[in-house]
């Protein structure tokens, strides 16, 4: 069957939001129709080469600025594909020689962009809630968070989760552990808020400097020992040591951290048969994750990759409509 | 100079037990007479029914930034928020540009002060040289010069030797020691208060134990050296038991709270608005309750606005490189009004004592009285005035307000320094 803009319909009314801007403040019924979006692109388009060419016009016309403010290369690359499958003009903002190293403000920064005529910005920044200001500042622009600070990473958790549901049918009932560095990754927070509204139970496990106690206080369990929690995980998110965010070295050394908490073939010999492994990216071979996991057939982690153009393309398609959806009203 | 009479107000003075309608007579910058039987013809005269006249407003911890941080106050500007505030006194901190560690620095503050002719301004001085937490300042001569004590405010002494010695040298003065009781190596880092909030935000935390083990360690100090210790922005729990106890056995310790420690809690920063960014941090509400309680119950002496000014474009910064701090001055009465008076919590001397009477002591100015005889400086508050706070209002340089377009009831409407009326709500 052959796709096209005119078959593939419009918009869903559910979606109301201009603005992705982390999965915390996102409905069930939201998340689950981002996911079943994102479903639709990888199967009718991504996946079917043949007749559609991996593309579908539904945002020709339209310019998405990349505004990343620290270092990306999948997440960026798969927001510039995502943008081009689905026609519109894709445009890289190097940060690194802009006119930020001169002291200009954010805001400043995306003003300018902004008078430049651009329908969407996805951003990155070191800092948390970046994209929420911009959000703010900006009129009749989408914000897209591609990573704020140690806070939110949506479209990350979104295709954590829908790797996830395409493995197993569903999210309800699972248990997902998420295992490393909590304290600085923003995919945990975003993982957590997604899997939880779906009803999966969420443990995350880690070295106790790096795994707070009051996650408690949002229904998350936490562990010190991956060892103790293995049997009882249906999947394993291993999450990269972001020691570029450490304020203080929070382990002794990486060697106590692998024999702790690397996953490779004994500690897989423990878990559940079918297990699921995923991990962010960029992966540390023989820190996290030892080389024969991350390539053995419980890992999934280059399905992720796929799963993560067709999730941007569903962030992008329904905030951009939305966006021009307000645009209407007040024209 | 003209004689002012001011009649029909409610007069509150809990220096001297009065809180009753009364009439004031102001003659040659003092307090002339109170229900006098005759007022001099050509007295101006002043009808202030529905209205509170107190001992002018005195606030003891305030950034005027001035020198070196011109684009954020001046000394004119921050003392005329100061006037429209409400306050009659104010003393500012050291930590300008360069730092008020010499002689000609206190002088220059104090002349600027004169200059400007708002309020009166007492400058605080370093306690270390150049604020570096190393070497004792030249106090004796700084104190001389006319400052009413000393702080490295916006940073801790972190060395308990240097801190024990400046005690010990403060006595020979009676000389306040003002505290910024902060662990920095526990801070480092902080955006806001460690906790549940912090956590979800993903902003590095500054942990409550940071301020308990400082105020902690200065009480001890106090405790062996006899030292008059004031401890500045008091907010948390903890730091309130310490002063408490601290009080019970006898040290000689005051506290500060303020405005905002008592109003907002950490769940504001879920904005990412840097201008709930300060230090101490807006802890959790049960902080917030502890500071309110020991406000109460007179474990905390008084409230203090940390006025700090920031230029917009350095709070319009993301949220982990902003400044700490917002402007205080023209918020802290309306603010104190809403939460103390109108709810009940605080009868109108308690609220005087802690704004004006107390302030006063801990510096030793001899402020916060109406008594025959003592300086005519005096604020006139319209309890029930319903008004908005508008950026374009601000007598501030700054605008890094977080109350900005809030409406309020009640504020200063004149501001008499010296028998001078100085401000007046037009």
């Amino acid at each position: 069957m052959s796709v096209s803009k005119e078959t593939w319909g419009g918009p869903p009314a559910l979606w109301t939001r201009p603005h992705l801007l982390g999965l915390e403040t996102l409905s069930k019924e939201e998340i689950t129709l981002l996911l079943d979006t994102a479903e639709r692109f990888r199967r009718d388009i991504l996946e079917d080469p043949l007749a559609t060419g991996r593309k579908i016009p539904l945002l020709t016309g339209k310019t998405i600025v990349n505004l990343f403010f620290e270092n990306s290369t999948r997440t960026k690359t798969s927001f510039g594909l995502a943008g081009r499958r689905l026609g519109a003009d894709v445009v890289e903002f190097a940060a690194a020689t802009s006119s930020l190293s001169k002291g200009e403000t954010i805001i400043d920064t995306a003003k300018n962009i902004l008078a430049m005529g651009v329908d969407a910005v996805v951003v990155r920044h070191g800092c948390p809630g970046t994209p929420h200001i911009l959000s703010r500042r900006l009129e009749n622009c989408s914000v897209l968070n591609a990573g704020d600070g140690t806070h939110e990473h949506p479209t990350q958790a979104l295709l954590d989760i829908l790797t996830i549901r395409r493995r197993f049918g569903k999210i309800e009932g699972l248990t997902v552990a998420l295992v490393g560095d909590i304290a600085h990754s923003r995919t945990a927070r975003s993982d957590i808020y997604g899997l939880q509204k779906l009803g999966a139970k969420v443990i995350v496990c880690g070295p106790s400097t790096l795994v707070s106690q009051d996650w408690q206080k949002l229904g998350v369990e936490y562990s010190y020992s991956l060892d103790a929690i293995l049997p009882r995980v249906d999947v394993l998110n291993l999450l990269r040591i972001q020691f570029e965010r450490q304020v203080v070295r929070p382990f002794p050394s990486i060697r106590e951290y692998a024999l702790l908490y690397a996953m490779d073939a004994q500690r897989l010999a423990a878990c559940k048969k079918d297990v699921l492994i995923i991990a962010p990216g960029p992966i540390n071979r023989g820190v996290e994750i030892t080389p024969d996991v991350a390539d053995g057939p419980q890992s999934a982690i280059l399905d992720q990759v796929t799963n993560g153009v067709a999730v941007r393309m569903a962030a992008l398609w329904l905030t951009l409509s939305a966006n021009q959806k307000s645009l209407n009203k007040t024209i | 100079m003209t004689d002012l009479f001011l009649e029909n107000a409610r007069v509150v003075d809990p220096q001297n037990g009065v809180d009753r309608k009364a009439s004031l007579l102001i003659s040659a910058g003092k307090i002339a007479a109170i229900d006098p039987d005759a007022v001099p013809s050509d007295a101006k005269r002043y009808d202030l029914s529905g209205k509170v006249v107190t001992p002018g407003l005195v606030d003891l911890h305030v950034h005027l930034r001035q020198p070196g941080g011109e684009e954020d106050e001046t000394i004119d500007t921050g003392t005329l928020a100061a006037v429209a505030g409400g306050f009659t006194s104010i003393a500012c901190c050291p930590n300008t540009q360069p730092p008020l560690d010499t002689q000609a620095s206190v002088e220059l503050v104090r002349q600027l002060a004169l200059r400007a002719k708002h309020c009166r301004v007492y400058p605080l001085c370093c306690i270390s040289k150049n604020r570096e937490g190393n070497e004792l300042a030249e106090l004796g001569v700084l104190f001389a010069a006319g400052a009413a004590g000393c702080t490295d405010d916006g940073s801790p002494i972190n060395d308990a030797e240097l801190m024990r010695r400046a005690m010990e040298y403060s006595l020979m003065f009676n000389k306040p020691i003002l505290s910024h009781a902060e662990s920095s190596p526990l801070d480092k880092g902080g955006v806001m208060h460690e906790g549940l909030v912090s956590l979800e935000l993903g902003l590095r935390g500054m942990p409550a134990a940071a301020e308990d083990i400082m105020v902690a360690r200065d009480i001890n100090l106090a405790e062996i050296t006899g030292a008059r210790l004031h401890i500045m922005h008091v907010s948390t729990a903890g730091a309130v038991a310490a002063v408490r106890r601290a009080k019970e056995r006898g040290v000689q310790i005051t506290a500060e709270v303020t405005p905002h420690h008592l109003t907002l809690i950490d769940e504001a920063l879920r904005s990412f608005d840097a201008n709930f960014k300060m230090n101490p941090p807006l802890r959790s509400a049960e902080h917030v309750e502890a500071c309110v309680q020991g406000l109460l119950d007179g474990t905390i002496d008084a409230v203090s606005t940390d006025h700090a000014p920031h230029a917009p474009e350095k709070k319009m910064r993301e949220i982990t490189i902003a400044p700490f701090g917002i402007i205080g001055l023209e918020t802290a009465l309306p603010l104190m009004l809403e939460k103390f008076i109108h709810s009940g919590l605080m009868t109108w001397p308690q609220l005087i004592e802690r704004m004006s009477l107390n302030p006063s002591r801990i510096l030793n100015l001899e402020k916060g009285s109406l008594a025959v005889g003592a300086d005519a400086d005096i604020t006139v508050i319209d309890p029930d005035l319903e008004w908005t706070f508008t950026e374009s209002e601000i007598h501030s340089k700054s605008r890094n307000s977080p109350w900005i377009g809030r409406h309020f009831r009640g504020r200063a409407v004149m501001t008499i320094v010296g028998g001078e009326v100085r401000y007046q709500l037009s």
